[in-house]
């Protein structure tokens, strides 16, 4: 078989994807109506992250994919990693509102 | 030891068959899959965007003439400055290089018939037209006036001007960014001739591996990121705007995630044409030549993890601050090598004045200036005073126009006559680069003491005691324009009645050198085996040169 050819996917097994990502998308909408307070956000992103995955690897073929096309999905989720983590940086240490507002004598004495 | 002038005096045919004459008429050029051929495509493309983004820049300067402004309303003068900043930086700047020169020549100089996937080049011209009729339509409809930064909730609220369809034409000027990129990285990694090793490729090369990296990582997330603003503009959506729940400092953070490597996609290429330039007119081998590329990759890496030194007055954090002046300072040492060693290569070279030579010298001058003043915005303490301020401007300026743009000319000078077959005037080629270079310095460094003094960026008006620098950055903008437009008139004039060139006029190592110039559709008859290493000038008996005119060997004085 030539190196660059296709691998063949059953239609079962696009079929089951597709019934998974039916399911995530209906837990997202249950999920939105729910209050589960701070993990509101944590369990949105779960589910679609968990989608994504899926995607990419049945649907993108990734998980028949050659080495090198897996490191270049590596690569670009590292990258968003990178963006993720130094924007975060910026919203996870910042003084309090306070130390903005009052003059630091007066803060520091506080 | 030095000569002044390397154009051969021996006359030339040009071949009989070549991509230029290979077939006639707008259809052949429009439908055209041949690498050269979308490269002039992009040439004429994005030449119209320079010129429109010169005549919003030529009305800035005019205007700028007295305290009060000369010649527009402050809205107006708000729409002059970000309509310059959007038609340079991402239908001209971005572009230039990688656009025009890399598609003509990566496959050349790599030993292949053509990119890797040559309908996506075609597609990826058609894209960026596309996205440009969009922001002529922005701009011809009302302009636009938040600053080519497109910061929010200005941009997605408060603007009246035409920000949806800039934001719509910037969107979709990224894909074709994204088809260049990922067409030169197939074309590096898979079109390569036997013998053309990862340390043979020449530093062009390398420096558009880097830029693609970049554009295929970097240019979604902006793509993305001006959608949201335009999604907030359009259907209220809030992502940005503080009313609606939104931030608009993640904005800030994701617009730079890309804007700042996007400087690196500007200069990066003009970093390759500099590599190839100054071994040629120095007859040496470059110094450290992996040390080169390597800081080729080094900068768009480390370029990823400094963007938010744009927003140290934003009141981020100051932990989050110090480590983004800290990874700023960084990016300083790749380039400092690239400067280095392009200095050590030129250490007792056998140096000759070319116009390209001049853009070289010009770049590696104008480009350190403008890298060390960068260093002092990198500088927490520093940057508070200066922070939207005209040191901003000339910094920046010196790194994009004096940098790029000086690589963009003088790498069409270095291969003009490959591109076209034919050569242009020395002498007045030699005068416009001198007169580019001292009317590029009069504009911006004036620019520079204003900015220090606190006169601050995007006021259409200033105190009387900034008068007479402003009035000496406009009169050096008008000789700047000069010497844009010269270039523009012989490099056409040659075209037609310009001497024919040869093969290898300089002559230089690459093998894009190796072929017809013009070159034929398939660039070279046979596929090329490469068994030399790469500006090797001393083992290089076919390029005819004579001890006299290569640089001595070490050791030998």
């Amino acid at each position: 078989m030539p190196e660059h050819s296709e691998h063949i996917v059953s239609p079962k097994i696009y079929f089951t994807i597709f019934i998974a990502l039916v399911i995530g998308t209906s837990l997202t909408t249950w999920a939105a109506f729910q209050n589960f307070g701070p993990f509101n956000i944590v369990i949105a992103l779960g589910i679609a992250t968990a989608k994504a995955t899926l995607v990419v690897l049945f649907f993108m073929h990734a998980r028949y994919s050659v080495g090198r096309t897996r490191l270049v999905i590596v690569c670009a989720i590292f990258w968003l990693a990178i963006m993720l983590a130094l924007t975060l940086a910026d919203y996870q240490t910042r003084q309090p509102r306070m130390s903005r507002l009052v003059p630091p004598a007066v803060f520091y004495r506080v | 030891m030095s000569q002044t002038q390397t154009l051969p005096t021996r006359s030339y045919e040009m071949p009989r068959e070549h991509y230029l004459n290979s077939s006639y008429g707008i259809r052949s050029w429009l439908l055209t899959t041949d690498h050269k051929r979308i490269a002039l495509l992009y040439l004429v493309s994005v030449t119209f965007f320079f010129f429109v983004g010169g005549v919003f820049a030529t009305m800035i300067r005019i205007h700028l003439l007295t305290p009060e402004g000369a010649l527009v309303s402050p809205e107006t003068y708000n729409k002059l400055f970000t309509m310059h900043g959007v038609a340079m930086i991402f239908f001209f700047l971005i572009p230039s290089i990688p656009a025009v020169l890399g598609n003509f020549l990566i496959p050349q100089m790599i030993g292949a018939k053509d990119v890797a996937f040559p309908r996506l080049n075609l597609l990826s011209w058609y894209i960026y037209i596309i996205g440009g009729c969009f922001a002529l339509y922005s701009f011809s409809t009302g302009g636009l006036d938040t600053g080519w930064t497109f910061y929010t909730p200005l941009s997605s609220i408060y603007s009246n001007s035409a920000v949806t369809p800039a934001v719509l034409g910037i969107f979709i000027n990224g894909f074709s960014s994204i088809l260049t990129g990922l067409n030169f990285i197939v074309t590096i990694h898979t079109m390569r001739a036997p013998g053309m090793t990862w340390f043979r490729l020449p530093l062009f090369i390398w420096s558009h591996y880097a830029t693609s990296l970049i554009m295929v990582l970097g240019t979604p997330v902006v793509a993305i990121t001006l959608l949201l603003a335009g999604l907030e503009r359009m259907l209220h959506l809030g992502f940005f705007n503080p009313a609606m729940g939104g931030d608009p400092i993640l904005f800030q953070h994701l617009f730079w995630f890309y804007s700042h490597p996007a400087v690196y996609i500007m200069v990066l290429p003009a970093m390759g044409v500099v590599s190839e330039i100054i071994p040629t007119f120095a007859r040496k081998p470059i110094f450290g030549y992996s040390f080169v590329a390597a800081s080729s990759i080094a900068i768009a890496v480390i370029g990823f993890l400094v963007w938010a030194h744009h927003l140290f007055m934003t009141g981020m954090s100051a932990y989050s601050a110090l480590a983004f002046s800290f990874l700023s300072y960084l990016v300083a040492i790749p380039s400092a090598v690239k400067v280095f060693n392009w200095t050590a290569t030129l250490y007792k070279g056998s140096i000759s004045w070319d116009a390209p030579m001049l853009y070289a010298l010009g770049f590696i001058g104008l480009f350190t200036i403008g890298g060390l003043t960068g260093l002092f915005l990198a500088c927490l303490g520093l940057d508070m005073h200066i922070h939207d301020t005209y040191f901003v401007i000339a910094h920046f300026h010196y790194i994009m126009v004096g940098g790029a743009v000086m690589g963009y000319i003088g790498g069409l000078h270095y291969w003009w006559p490959k591109i076209s077959g034919k050569v242009y005037p020395e002498a007045l080629s030699r005068f416009a680069a001198i007169t580019l270079f001292l009317g590029f310095n009069l504009t911006f460094f004036p620019q520079f003491i204003l900015g220090y003094l606190g006169m601050p960026r995007r006021y259409h008006s200033y105190p009387p005691e900034f008068q007479v620098l402003n009035v000496l950055s406009t009169a050096g903008a008008s000789i700047l324009a000069l010497g844009y437009l010269l270039p523009m008139a012989y490099l056409t004039w040659s075209m037609r009645y310009g001497k024919v060139a040869g093969p290898n006029p300089w002559p230089a190592t690459g093998l894009e050198w190796k072929t017809t110039s013009p070159p034929p559709t398939e660039n070279f008859p046979v596929t090329p085996v490469v068994d030399w290493e790469p500006y090797d000038f001393p083992n290089r008996p076919d390029l005819g040169l004579t001890p006299g005119t290569l640089a001595p060997v070490p050791g030998d004085d």
